[in-house]
């Protein structure tokens, strides 16, 4: 099959790679651009260990092809930190022991990131809905919202 | 009382230092099963059986080997015959032989120069079947013309005239039975049902595995147990275990069901077939779900005596358990010895069968068969103490196991931390909260055994005088940091300065795997003594440059001291100075120890959980959740209570959601995690913990495994609250809305 030639933004770096028509753009991510920190649990959209942002909207990148990606900006949980400056949410979720096996934490950072661009101050409810779709197996989800919430409230102290 | 026990005074052991490998796993680096490549490396597909009992009449693959970049296809003709017991069974397993035994049994294999040309390749590898007559129910598998489905099977424990996919029976218990009965006030009985669950472990199976036409190979895998994975996978191949190398990867939850083999021999297989270049094989959920173990599926007979006062005179079991088609699954001796090892009763009958059914393989799950015995015998408890009026904390501690008590099994407990966990409930304000309309607490007790199991450990002074630890047990929610805080608080450094390292089947004697608890009791036994060796020889090095005997040496805070004035006076020799100096004083100074560790503590919780049910959908709503347990000693406490919170999410799973649902085509219905429902962050409260330290003896400080007993007490506690909240008691699991609200109905019309 003819793949597609693909320019996008990953992480703030320009990208170039050829997409199977059929490859998802975790796929593409994991397999043409070496950024495997994104992971599949399930390829079906339930888990959530594959979120990304693309132009800013949390996405499974399971369920966003490869070609999809033309001209868009996406971040992984690669582009979290800057330089050796972690995210807050990377810092507390090592703090807090919010992780266990880790394969579900990269999904999990991405997506209470976007959720506290959009709501600074979520309460624990809002958090539990807005991770609802990112399964953790390993920790019941208690030290995960606590972490966040303590990212959180760090990070309106620091506004 | 206990407490008072405890040495206290430890610099590390009870802190809350940030975990050495969290900085790779919050960035994305840390890599897992599928996160690695090989240069030359193709990608492997399964083609797998649509039927669950079918007899493989013919396979082509023709068409498949045709596609150009396909390399190579393997079907069971690939493999050696010969192999007997459970050699023979992990081979069955992992490729069909005459007869696909289940839905997803892997029948044929694929490589090719891409992930979707394996795919393309293996839908066109065409297999012809004979479809036979197929069982998934434990029950309906052994009632009378249930299709056998591997005749002979049976083992000489099965009583005369049972059906023969009856493969094993088991029976055991103490005390005179009738009499316990005949003193009772109230004796009720019951049957009770649980459905297969999955680990649900969010990482697939994967692997990348290469070997050459001299049988050597190499293996990256994600497993609980590299060492399983190397005597499994050369067994099935048969090659020489020494010949496989195998490195575990970062592993993304295992709960058991990583302590086996399931395709890691078709990646080596397809390798040697396609010339030795590497082949990934990565499984899909759905994959995992048809095809990797889950647990098994009961149905459970109790009967249970109990006086006025709550005092409990007899108990009695009867287990029926399936684990698919193969033998050795179906954990029912674990089941036995959990049914009421809770409990100090004066009489016991326990007795299981172990049936076969069309399904996959079952494998370990978190304290496999107590969940199931305690939904069996603690819901029963309650029905009791609900029939009686009495409290159910009350009568769990009047006939609770004890210090110096012997179990139901056999052996006499040590120090055991049940009745200190049951007060800590009791105590806790959960235990008090006021409850609404609709709303119901339930609680129960749980135990598991726990293991040591062989254990191979070493550990390094460098020329700095930091530490590394060698050490064969997965990490699979934060041992390194535990591993290393028992390490550096025996040489008195620094946690930083001990960086533990999970090496590969090379590097170290046979470890088991991280299962039955073990990982920071064997492990960490183990790292403690390899350091008291290191100690040794460091005073040894001491006391030559101070021209004393050795044992005028003492070793505290991380340096060499004089023991005491008659011994001279030097000024302390520390890590750091004898690291330095080693190469001209002896050479490289480590410590190793190598032991089936004995001295396991056995590991006892209660839990206490209030639930909503709304009556007009009958779906249950957790409002608090309580889980108290005897850690012996919580080394990093937050992993602990990690542990407690996990284990009872799963159990909150397994009691309310969570099953195996196949249709009458022997099919599984529900292969992906949007049908087969996993506890998701809005469907919980927060998850109260109490560590309880009752210090394990046999321990250097005082660990128990905590790992698995708190996925026990949430089976029974869940349908005890639904009862108080409905009047309706359930049976069988999951309680989700529908058998709720059947059950709420039924009551009404009763």
């Amino acid at each position: 099959m003819t793949k597609i030639h693909v320019s996008a933004t990953v992480n703030g770096d320009p990208v170039e790679y050829l997409a199977d028509p059929r490859e998802s753009l975790l796929d593409c991510l994991r397999d043409h651009l070496g950024l495997t920190g994104s992971k599949e649990g399930c390829g079906t959209g339930d888990c959530g260990a594959c979120s990304v942002q693309l132009d800013g909207v949390l996405v499974c990148s399971c369920l966003v092809l490869g070609a999809e990606a033309q001209g868009k900006k996406i971040e992984t949980v690669e582009g979290l930190s800057r330089g050796e400056t972690l995210h807050p949410l990377q810092r507390k979720f090592i703090e807090h022991a919010a992780l266990q096996c880790g394969f579900c934490t990269p999904g999990i950072l991405v997506a209470a990131k976007a959720l506290l661009e959009q709501n600074p101050d979520p309460n624990e409810s809002e958090i539990r809905f807005w991770l609802a779709g990112n399964l953790c197996r390993c920790t019941g989800y208690d030290k995960i919202i606590r972490a966040v919430q303590d990212a959180a409230a760090e990070m309106r102290g620091a506004a | 009382m206990a407490k008072d026990e405890l040495k206290t005074g430890y610099r590390l052991i009870g802190t809350r230092p940030d975990r050495p490998d969290g900085l790779d796993k919050v960035t994305g680096r840390a890599r897992y099963g599928a996160d690695i490549t090989a240069p030359g490396m193709l990608h492997a597909a399964v083609v797998r059986s649509p039927h669950a009992h079918a007899r493989i009449i013919k396979i082509d693959a023709s068409k498949a080997l045709a596609l150009p970049g396909v390399k190579a296809v393997i079907t069971r003709a690939d493999f050696p015959t010969g192999l007997t017991g459970e050699d023979w069974n992990l081979q069955e397993n992992t490729m069909a032989g005459d007869v696909a035994l289940y839905d997803g049994h892997a029948v044929a294999a694929v490589a090719a120069t891409t992930k979707l040309l394996a795919q393309d390749a293996a839908l066109l590898i065409e297999v012809e079947y004979e479809i036979l007559p197929h069982v998934t129910d434990v029950d309906a598998a052994m009632a009378p013309g249930a299709p056998a489905i591997r005749p002979g099977s049976a083992d000489p424990s099965v009583p005369e005239g049972m059906h023969p996919n009856v493969i094993r029976y088991i029976d055991f218990g103490h005390g005179d039975l009738a009499a316990g009965f005949a003193a009772a006030d109230l004796v009720r009985e019951a049957t009770y049902k649980t459905e297969a669950t999955h680990q649900g472990y969010i990482e697939p199976h994967a692997c990348l595995g290469q070997m050459g036409a001299d049988g050597r190979g190499e293996m990256w895998v994600c497993t609980q147990g590299q060492w399983y994975i190397r005597r499994m996978s050369a067994a099935v191949l048969g090659i020489e275990a020494a010949n496989l190398r195998v490195t575990p990867s970062e592993i993304g939850g295992g709960f058991g069901g990583k302590t086996t083999i399931f395709m890691e021999p078709l990646s080596l297989a397809l390798s040697k077939k396609a010339g030795g270049r590497p082949v990934k094989l990565v499984m899909s959920r759905s994959e995992v779900f048809r095809a990797t173990g889950p647990t098994a599926s009961t149905s459970m007979d109790v009967k249970i005596g109990m006086k006025k006062d709550g005092t409990i005179t007899a108990g009695q079991v009867y287990f029926r358990m399936q684990g698919g088609a193969f033998p050795g699954m179906s954990p029912i001796s674990e089941a036995l010895q959990c049914a009421f090892a809770c409990y100090d009763v004066p009489a016991l009958k326990h007795e299981a069968v172990e049936v076969l059914a069309n399904r996959p393989k079952a494998a370990a799950y978190r304290a496999p068969g107590s969940p199931m015995a305690a939904f069996a015998v603690e819901s029963m408890v309650d029905e009791l103490c609900r029939e009686l009026g009495l409290d159910p904390i009350a009568t769990r501690l009047k006939n609770a196991a004890r210090n110096g008590s012997k179990s139901s099994f056999g052996p006499s407990y040590n120090q055991i931390g049940l009745v200190e966990s049951l007060e800590a409930a009791r105590a806790h304000p959960n235990y008090a909260a006021p409850l609404g309309p609709n709303q119901g607490r339930g609680v129960a007790s749980g135990f598991w055994m726990n293991h040591g199991g062989e254990t191979s450990v070493s550990l390094a002074i460098g020329e700095d005088g930091t530490v590394g630890v060698m050490v064969g047990t997965p990490d699979v929610g934060g041992s390194r940091a535990s591993l290393a805080l028992m390490t550096a608080e025996t040489l008195g450094i620094p946690y930083e300065n001990v960086r533990v390292n999970i090496v590969e089947t090379g590097a170290l004697g046979v470890n088991e795997p991280t299962h039955g608890s073990r990982a920071t009791f064997a492990s960490g036994k183990a790292a403690v003594e390899a350091a008291r060796q290191a100690i040794g020889e460091m005073c040894r090095r001491a006391a030559a440059e101070w021209g004393i005997d050795a044992d005028a040496v003492e070793w505290k805070d991380g340096a060499a001291h004089p023991a005491g004035p008659n011994a001279g006076k030097f000024p302390p020799l520390t890590i750091a100075e004898i690291g330095a100096s080693m190469g001209s004083t002896g050479g490289p100074i480590s410590g190793h120890h190598e032991s089936v560790p004995g001295g396991v503590g056995a590991s006892f919780g209660a839990h206490v959980v209030d639930v909503e049910v709304d009556p007009e959908t009958g779906r249950t709503t957790v409002l608090r959740y309580l889980v108290v347990q005897d850690a012996g000693r919580a080394i990093h406490p937050a992993y602990v209570e990690g542990q407690y919170q996990g284990g009872a999410v799963q159990g909150i799973g397994w009691a309310l959601n969570e099953e195996y649902v196949y249709g009458t085509d022997g099919r599984l219905q529900n292969s992906i995690f949007l049908d087969y429902r996993v506890p998701v962050a809005s469907d919980l409260p927060m998850i109260d913990t109490v560590i309880v330290e009752v210090p394990n003896p046999g321990h250097p400080y005082g660990v128990r495994g905590v790992g698995e007993t708190g996925i026990t007490p949430p089976l029974p506690a869940m349908a005890s609250a639904i009862a108080a909240a409905t009047g309706a008691r359930l049976r069988s699991l999951p309680m989700s809305p529908p058998k709720v609200l059947a059950a709420i109905r039924a009551k009404g019309r009763g």
